[in-house]
């Protein structure tokens, strides 16, 4: 069952949307968002919301967010044209570089404002999940940077083939825990760091890593996203002459698409978000929520979910562990409900291939979760010769070595 | 008469007669699916009220013998349409049912349709952990219309002003949570314990149970002079993973 929205009312909400009117006070994208917490958390989200309300957007706040955003992560990133893939694709193909970004990919962004705001809120110490171990690393380092301790809860079997950034969370400083429950990966790591931050919901500081969960976590992370867009628009306009026909990004929770595409929903660009189609489109086999996932709550927000006819949430494949995620941001749900996004899926083969291609053509390895994007926009592009298309490179690829490594480098088809 | 208002007499019956409710909690169809009306009975036998868990795929705010008996019941294929056919062919206990389920298998499941099968199944109240007070007014009003209740649980972390609304907004009773924290946690029950049970009750016209780190009969004694109840859970599931009778130990804790 997909959801449906009257068509006045999908106008009026994308209207909102554009116009930076969501979420509405009880933390609403139209149906979806919300909060749905366990008591004892309430007045720990209420004390976040005050925060976000208070500093977010005080000069104070941004000024220092902007001045490490600058100096520490290394922003604005490079807008990157890719002349051999564009010749390949016979689009104009413009990459927006996260894997620049400090640690390596978007994650950072949201980790250092967020590490700032647990600073101003008193905060004793942080907690966060990682999937693929992005965000455990910018969480590490950005704790380590504001001088917070830090424990990371990560699903047991990320560990396993995310081996690398559990070392370098260790270096950074970070306590790793492994988390042996649910399905072992971000969703049970997620339930985790709920159950800790239960224990001490005043000392803890929740630093949530991607646009889920209950208000106001899918705002917060949304705000501090949305750079990368701001920044991809203007730079489009700089060096591309113009802005992008269609902009690709990757959805796992969605923290990536959502900075990317937030700035853009106002212009004339199709927005087409990709998600990790697995091995197929069976229950389980997939993490493709919003393609193929329907209504539900899971971790605090009534969203898109793969879940069966009786409510319980499934366990997902990727061969990405950063989209390897049975729900989505609330965001992205109402953004596929109004048809402003198009959300769509590209299989592990298809993200493997479009992986290499990258790496062979413009010297770029990029992160598998990125990867998917990718994958499809090279098919868009064969529909659609002659147009410009932005990809949000969301981040890089040496923490997939452990699992690329498991595949023989292709034949190459371009020896030149 | 709403049938929440049957959980109300029961824990006023116990508290009659001289001594706390007794709400054992048991999650539907542990250890095994084919014992869970024999020991639902049984548990009924001694306890004020029965809690039913509904197993769920991300039990958040419980620990880990909750999450264990959760995951096994889900993979023996206990579902709630399960859990209702059965009480349907179990006919009436005379102990008054909740259900304690997370917001998603009812959701799925639909709010009307719940509200019936639960009232012709003897279920008169809910608890749903993840659905705080702001979000809970299309559940309530479908129970309410049925003559169910919405349990609202209540915290030490929770504000005096809001306590006062939760416990003008539930029905049955009041679930006070011991502890800020998971079900099943073994760090004892907090010092001031009973400074904020009595507080609860005195705010609340209805009795005042409490649930969480309960574990033996001198945490029952302890939060007995302080609230109406105590709910036992984690250490009723362990007696009933290690495939007990579970009639001894509840009655070692009290009970009818």
């Amino acid at each position: 069952m997909k959801f449906q929205l009257p068509a006045d009312e999908a106008g009026r909400l994308l209207k909102a949307s554009i116009n930076g009117e969501l979420p509405d006070a009880r933390g609403r994208f139209g149906p979806f968002g919300g909060r749905y917490v366990p008591e004892t958390l309430v007045p720990a989200f209420e004390r976040l919301e005050m925060g976000v309300r208070d500093y977010l957007h005080d000069a104070d706040f941004q000024s220092e967010y902007r001045k490490e955003l600058r100096e520490w992560v290394g922003r604005p990133t490079a807008l990157t044209h890719a002349p051999r893939l564009s010749e390949r694709w016979g689009t104009d193909v413009w990459l927006k570089r996260e894997d620049l970004a400090h640690t390596g990919a978007h994650k950072v962004n949201n980790a250092i404002g967020q590490a700032l705001l647990a600073k101003r809120l008193g905060a004793k110490r942080v907690i966060a999940e990682t999937g693929a171990g992005q965000h455990g690393v910018a969480s590490a380092a950005a704790c380590a940077r504001v001088g917070l301790p830090c424990s990371v809860y990560m699903g047991a079997v990320d560990i396993q083939r995310q081996a690398p950034n559990v070392d370098r969370m260790y270096r950074l400083g970070a306590e790793v825990v492994a988390v042996e429950t649910g399905d072992k990966t971000l969703r049970a790591a997620i339930d985790e760091a709920m159950r800790e931050w239960v224990t001490d919901p005043s000392g803890i500081y929740y630093l949530l890593g991607s646009a889920v969960g209950a208000h106001p976590y899918p705002y917060l992370v949304r705000e501090l996203q949305s750079v990368i867009g701001t920044e991809a628009r203007q730079q489009m306009i700089d060096q591309a002459g113009g802005l992008p026909d269609a902009a690709f990004a990757c959805v796992g929770g969605g923290s990536n698409a959502i900075g990317l595409f937030y700035p853009l929903l106002g212009d004339d660009v199709e927005l087409i978000g990709v998600e990790a189609g697995g091995t197929g489109d069976g229950l389980g086999q997939n993490a493709a929520t919003l393609t193929t996932g329907t209504p539900g709550v899971l971790q605090g927000s009534y969203t898109m979910i793969l879940q069966d006819e009786d409510g319980q949430v499934q366990e997902t494949h990727s061969i990405s562990a950063g989209l390897d995620y049975s729900g989505v941001g609330p965001e992205h749900a109402l953004l596929q409900a109004t048809g402003r996004i198009s959300y769509v899926s590209a299989s592990d083969d298809e993200s493997l291939e479009a992986l290499e291609e990258l790496c062979e053509t413009e010297g770029i390895l990029t992160a598998l979760e990125t990867s998917h994007a990718y994958a499809y926009a090279r098919k868009w592009s064969q529909e659609n010769p002659g147009k410009r298309v932005l990809i949000g490179n969301s981040g890089r690829g040496d923490k997939d070595m452990p699992t690329l490594t498991r595949f023989p480098v292709r034949i190459r088809t371009d020896a030149s | 008469m709403p049938v929440s208002k049957r959980l109300t007499a029961a824990i006023t019956t116990a508290n009659v007669q001289g001594r706390p409710a007794l709400v054992p909690f048991i999650t539907a169809g542990y250890p095994e699916p084919g014992e869970f009306i024999n020991t639902l009975r049984e548990v009924a036998e001694v306890g004020d009220v029965v809690e039913i868990g509904i197993p769920f795929s991300d039990p958040m705010a419980d620990g880990m013998t909750i999450q264990r008996s959760s995951f096994v019941a889900l993979q023996n294929g206990v579902s709630l349409r399960w859990i209702f056919d059965e009480l349907e062919m179990t006919g009436d206990l005379s102990t008054p049912l909740v259900m304690m389920s997370y917001l998603n298998p009812l959701l799925a499941y639909g709010y009307e349709k719940l509200a019936r099968r639960a009232r012709a199944t003897g279920v008169c109240a809910f608890i749903v952990p993840d659905l705080p007070f702001e979000e809970c007014d299309e559940l309530r009003r479908a129970l309410e219309s049925e003559g169910l209740g919405l349990i609202q649980l209540v915290t030490p972390a929770t504000p005096d002003d809001r306590l006062k609304t939760l416990v003008a907004a539930s029905r049955g009773f009041v679930y006070a949570v011991t502890i800020t924290g998971i079900t099943g946690g073994d760090t004892g029950l907090p010092d001031d314990l009973a400074e904020y049970l009595d507080k609860v009750s005195s705010v609340s016209k209805l009795p005042v149970c409490a649930g969480f780190g309960i574990r033996n009969s001198a945490d029952v004694e302890n939060v007995g002079s302080h609230a109406a109840g105590a709910i036992v859970g984690s250490a009723l599931v362990e007696v009933l993973e290690s495939g007990d009778d579970p009639r001894p130990f509840l009655r070692a804790l009290g009970g009818k």
